[in-house]
């Protein structure tokens, strides 16, 4: 099989380009991208990228693979090569250290931005503050969120402005915390999303529903935030 | 060598998972100047793909639940060999380290009444093994482990810990007394050498499951703490002991939790006979993990294994009914879509005993203070170092840990090893200067790779090691088979030492990292098969098929490994633990499930 894979190591090349490189697949076994990165890297071991889990819950290898964002470790050859060929990329709109390893330093600072953790300002019970299951409901397909990248590196309003807009993987986790029962800073957290970017830059575009590798919605939590926004009078 | 580059904390925790953010928390809390030096974005560390649950007897699905009836099942699942004041400590405190987590925001699944949902799982009962099975292990769905360590994160950020992210540990530096006072690191990024210098370093990298060609554990699980520790030379403990979890998905080796026999799942052979029932009547496929692995081989051997080439059992989930599957356990259903084709709602999903978890490691007492043994054959503490979590070995864990008590042990001693490191620089622990010998001591193995000119490629050495790990290390192992390849493993230790790294550019070598993991993964190899030739009996998950019985007499104590004697002089002894603070020590008894 032919792999045209992003080529670019600061210390030797003056500008990035497209290396291609041949394998031999294993016969009757579907093996994940994941597993040809593996395959080029034994051959030439200079090829970088990140991974770890290869089971697609640590969010390492986010990648494009033909045009298309998701985690090289789940994503099946027959999925990401359906016509034969295949094309691994950096995740777009991140500036690239090294062949497939992008800098997230921006993507990290605006999940930084949105106070990534509960604030309950009541001292704690002695055990456990309870929720109910259904208030516990709201959670999922929120926290489940592994901080890849994929979708917000689909986003042109990410690329856009990767400063000012906070990107769907941060809104999905800033309505994860106005989401929670348990958490009470709610007016703080809906002051400092009411600026014109921070929220507001979502064009509802849906790249992020559709390349997120675990499923999850990051517009539909964005539209709750709009509501929320609206209904506060902002 | 030049003087490298120095940053100074009171405390570096090096890795970023459970154990090394919950230790930070505890410094950065206390407004220590904290660093967490991770080779991986800490929410990337391997604690995320703990999937079923944390053990803790906080009594949400059974108010009687007692911490001590939670004590009892870990020293029984420690075949004897974990240490009771440690396991006592661990048990007493865990609901209060659950509740910690709660009130962080960690997003537990919840009963009817609003408290944290607890489920069944292997080797948990009530009343000290006579009131049938217990629900202990307290759950996010099966996404457990993704939930502590995301939540870790958030309250690390929230405290101001400084996080190192993507930065390699190269070595300990030790200076001429003995104290540990920081390691050198590499920042991955920009290829650039560092000395990192501390009044408290914190080993908490993990478990090592890449020695074997297959195994749940990350491709970065290649135990560079254990490395660092035997070359900077300390021992390690009981390091033969590694666990084969009973449900490893077929081939691709991930991990579908325990929990979902907790939930009710059980296993078949090919016949679709529930074989549990014949080797554990009681507690059936809820049996020690240990246990429930031996069985599944000898299912295997005796011929009644599922697929074309009879070489795994069946998982079966579908009588559980979709709506449980899709609430309780979500995440592996995911898994054995992606990665066995099956939706378990259907069909069952193929398994086979996987490495797991490393039992051993670096020992440490319950502060997590790294212990040495002196002369005499009394312990010593090694000045300045810590170690925490998988990495360590407390020992709460023995020959056989049980599950949900992983995660338990990471927040319950990476909180202790913060308390005594804020208690330490309280009373005034200053930095302890290494002379410039020390530091090169250090990036000496990073130099070499650097130097090498020629000689065989990583990738083929590091196969060559995995094979006769899975081979000759497995749920059964043999005298014969373990002295080759301790021959083996030898001459790999020489050729290792004239292999080749070919990339040498700085930014991000990735090529690099996996040269330096080697060197990682042969010290821990060497360690567990030297160890488990010498240990003559069989005990937890250390099945000898030549000494299969368990040996009290010989050996109900730990193994102790040092790297630069074991080939002459052997392996030591060190005595367990049997004098808890509270409660009647538990006898050894002969362990049935």
């Amino acid at each position: 099989m032919k792999i045209n894979i992003y080529r670019f190591d600061p210390d030797k090349d003056e500008s990035p380009r497209m290396e291609e490189m041949e394998i031999d697949l294993p016969e009757g076994r579907d093996l994940m991208v994941l597993d040809v990165l593996e395959l080029l890297k034994a051959k030439d071991p200079s090829i970088a990228y990140r991974r770890s889990c290869r089971e697609g819950v640590c969010g390492s290898d986010g990648i494009n693979m033909n045009g298309r964002n998701g985690l090289a470790c789940i994503t099946p050859i027959s999925e990401a090569a359906s016509r034969g060929k295949l094309t691994l990329r950096p995740l777009p709109g991140l500036p690239v250290v090294r062949d497939l390893v992008v800098d997230m330093t921006q993507f990290y600072r605006q999940y930084e931005k949105i106070t990534p953790w509960l604030v309950n300002d009541t001292p704690p019970p002695a055990q456990e503050r309870l929720q109910m299951p259904e208030d516990r409901e709201k959670l999922n397909g929120l926290y489940e969120c592994i901080l890849c990248a994929c979708c917000s590196t689909a986003c042109p309003s990410f690329w856009w402005n990767p400063d000012k807009f906070v990107g769907p993987a941060g809104l999905l986790q800033a309505y994860r915390f106005l989401a929670d029962s348990r958490d009470t800073a709610t007016a703080e957290r809906l002051a400092a999303l009411e600026d014109p970017f921070s929220v507001f830059r979502c064009r509802g575009i849906m790249n992020c529903v559709s390349v997120c590798p675990k499923g999850l919605n990051p517009t539909r939590a964005i539209g709750k935030i709009r509501s929320m926004l609206l209904s506060q009078g902002i | 060598m030049a003087r490298l580059p120095t940053m100074e904390f009171d405390g570096v925790i090096v890795g970023g998972g459970g154990a090394g953010m919950r230790a930070a928390l505890q410094l950065a809390q206390s407004g220590l100047k904290t660093a967490v030096l991770s080779k991986v974005f800490p929410t990337r560390s391997h604690t995320v793909s703990a999937q079923g649950g944390i053990a803790a007897a906080i009594g949400s699905e059974d108010p009687d639940d007692d911490w001590r009836w939670h004590m009892y099942d870990t020293v029984k699942g420690s075949d004897y060999i974990g240490d009771q004041d440690a396991i006592e400590y661990m048990c007493s405190v865990g609901p209060e380290a659950i509740y910690e987590l709660e009130h962080m925001g960690m997003p537990f699944t919840r009963t009817e009444r609003g408290r944290i949902y607890q489920r069944p799982f292997g080797g948990h009962s009530k009343s000290f093994g006579k009131g049938g099975q217990a629900s202990r292990a307290c759950a996010a769905e099966d996404r457990t482990g993704h939930a502590l360590l995301h939540t870790l994160y958030q309250n690390n950020l929230k405290a101001g810990t400084t996080f190192l992210n993507e930065w390699f540990a190269v070595d300990l530096v030790v200076n001429q007394d003995g104290v540990v006072s920081g390691l050198v690191a590499l920042e991955i990024e920009t290829g650039q050498v560092v000395f990192v210098k501390s009044k408290a370093t914190v080993l908490a990298t993990g478990g090592a499951g890449r020695i074997y060609a297959t195994t749940t554990n990350a491709l970065m699980n290649t135990g560079d703490g254990i490395g660092m520790a035997l070359r900077a030379g300390m021992p390690v403990q009981d390091i033969e002991m590694w666990q084969f979890h009973p449900t490893g998905i077929h081939q691709a080796g991930v991990l579908v939790t325990e929990g979902c026999r907790g939930e009710g799942g059980y296993l078949v052979n090919k016949d679709g006979e529930r074989f549990m029932e014949r080797y554990a009547p009681t507690a059936k496929d809820l049996a020690g993990r240990d246990v429930v692995a031996r069985s599944m081989i000898q299912e295997i051997m005796d011929g009644r294994g599922a697929g074309p080439d009879s070489d795994h059992v069946l998982l079966k989930l579908d009588h559980l009914g979709e709506e449980t599957i899709f609430k309780r356990l979500p995440g592996i259903t995911e898994l054995s879509k992606t990665f066995a084709h099956v939706n378990p709602a259907q069909e069952p999903i193929p398994v086979v005993p996987t490495c797991h978890y490393m039992m051993g490691g670096i020992p440490t007492n319950v502060h997590g203070q790294v212990l040495t043994q002196v002369a005499d054959g009394n312990d010593a503490v090694v000045g300045g170092l810590y170690a925490i979590g998988e990495v360590a070995c407390v020992s709460v864990h023995g020959a056989n840990r049980l599950g949900a008590n992983s995660l338990l042990d990471l927040v319950v001693f990476g909180r202790a090893a913060g308390i005594h490191i804020e208690d330490a620089m309280r009373q005034g622990v200053g930095h302890r200067d290494p002379a410039d010998e020390d530091v090169d001591n250090a990036t000496a193995r990073l130099a070499r790779w650097n130097e090498s000119t020629e000689g065989e490629s990583v990738a083929d050495l590091k196969r060559e090691l995995q094979r006769i790990m899975l081979v000759n290390f497995n749920v059964f192992r043999s005298g014969d088979h373990m002295r080759r390849s301790i021959g083996d493993l030898a001459d790999l230790r020489e050729r290792i030492a004239r292999a080749h790294l070919p990339d040498k550019s700085r930014v991000f070598n990735t090529a690099r990292l996996e040269a330096l993991e080697l060197d990682n993964l042969l010290e821990v190899a060497q360690a567990t098969a030297i160890v488990a030739e010498a240990r003559t009996e069989s005990r937890g998950a250390h099945a000898r098929n030549d000494y299969t019985e368990r040996d009290d007499d010989n050996w109900l104590c730990h193994s102790l490994y040092f790297a630069a004697e074991a080939a002459e002089k052997g392996v030591r002894k060190r005595a367990v633990n049997l004098t808890p603070a509270t409660v009647e020590p538990f006898q050894p008894m002969a362990r049935t499930y």
